[in-house]
């Protein structure tokens, strides 16, 4: 049973008055993850437009101590802070409980820049939550092309469309035989609360991931974010699920679509509405274009039922 | 939370206000229509900027941008966006 809206707890650990755009979802999802986590936290973050938009020196957004740390660093880096809490603590230095610490990266210092170093902290299982919050593109320096950006999506640097399918980053970290594994989206906020609850009560290193609709990246209108959100989940391209101890299970709706009780949305909706596919749609081959995009989607729901099933 | 005066080194206190004040963006202001609002709630938790209160149903229009999520998510149509002067 997800929590109920009404039972989230009060704490902000976003304030207003942040720099980011209006109907940013990265802001959006750092507050449900911060009313989970608590204030007992160590925050790190690469470059990304979590960290433009936190403010101008002497006023800080995120009501953490917050470490910005290089692109291609933030699992090494979270690795040697949660190293150093556990010291401290152990030398006496730190009383009371030990602060959570975590990562909030954009899909480039996770899928690519950052992958090296995420691999190796997963590996070495250091008591660490990476998030990644997935815009599916480098929304920060005006939308260039990423491992994250889906077949058919424009972007600076894929003008006619790119060419590959994104890769699926939560199966490589599963892969890694870490301890949780969860994907999230802005719009099942009770859902995302009980994942970072659970990755929070877990020693090791943990892996969220959460799909946010970027309004500029995807040209969409602006209140549109959360319902991008919602119509991602529906028509499968993006699937909620968890993994504890490499044993999967998904979440509603996600559940439903997998298990063949109800029909995925087709993606022709999902897509026209945002201009990052619409825009390539208006010559002969659009049937064809939205035929491989849905076969993406479709491979990717047949291949994770599979997957679901290896529970050794 | 810390005040201004008392930052004495270039070090970034949590403080409401980081960018400015963030209201000064809003082309369009939302308007909650409290007879028609059933306190759901789901304005609060959707509002990315933390401006809604969550048992008043206020908005702090210092810093609301404007971005009409609120409006777009609330399920009795409480809440209208109306253009700024």
């Amino acid at each position: 049973m997800t929590t109920s809206i009404k039972q989230l707890p009060d704490n902000e650990q976003v304030l207003s008055g942040n720099g980011s755009c209006g109907g940013c979802p990265s802001p959006m999802a750092l507050r449900i993850v911060g009313k989970a986590l608590g204030p007992n936290a160590i925050m790190l973050l690469t470059p990304s437009c979590a960290v433009a938009s936190m403010g101008m020196t002497p006023r800080l957004a995120y009501n953490w101590p917050c470490i910005n740390v290089c692109f291609a660093t933030a699992g090494s880096s979270a690795s040697g802070i949660a190293q150093a809490v556990e010291i401290l603590k152990e030398k006496g230095r730190l009383q009371g409980e030990l602060p959570t610490v975590f990562n909030w990266v954009g899909d480039g210092g996770t899928y690519d820049i950052g992958f090296q170093a995420l691999s190796a902290a997963a590996e070495r299982n250091d008591n660490i939550i990476h998030f990644c919050y997935n815009n599916e593109a480098y929304s920060n320096t005006g939308v260039q092309r990423s491992g994250a950006t889906p077949r058919g999506s424009f972007t600076t640097t894929t003008p006619g469309g790119k060419r590959q399918p994104k890769k699926n980053m939560a199966l490589l970290m599963l892969e890694h035989d870490i301890p949780y594994v969860a994907t999230a989206t802005v719009a099942y906020p009770g859902d995302l609360y009980d994942k970072v609850v659970k990755a929070k009560s877990i020693p090791g290193m943990k892996y969220i991931e959460i799909l946010a609709p970027c309004y500029l990246g995807w040209q969409f209108d602006m209140p549109d974010t959360v319902q991008m959100s919602r119509m991602a989940v529906r028509s499968g391209a993006w699937l909620l699920w968890e993994a504890e101890n490499g044993k999967i299970s998904f979440n509603n709706p996600s559940s439903f679509i997998v298990s063949g009780i109800k029909d995925a949305d087709p993606v022709d909706e999902y897509v026209m509405k945002q201009g990052r596919f619409n825009r390539l749609l208006k010559g002969p081959d659009a049937a064809q274009r939205i035929a491989e995009i849905q076969g993406d989607i479709d491979r990717q729901i047949a291949f994770m039922r599979e997957r679901a099933k290896i529970t050794i | 939370m810390k005040s201004v005066t008392k930052a004495y080194r270039p070090i970034s206190w949590p403080m409401k206000g980081s960018g400015g004040d963030t209201g000064s963006w809003r082309s369009h202001r939302p308007v909650v229509d409290t007879k028609k609002c059933s306190k759901c709630q789901l304005c609060w938790v959707y509002c990315p900027e933390a401006v809604i209160d969550r048992h008043e149903i206020t908005i702090d229009y210092r810093y609301c941008k404007g971005c009409g999520v609120c409006a777009k998510e609330c399920p009795t149509g409480a809440i209208s966006m109306e253009k700024e002067e």
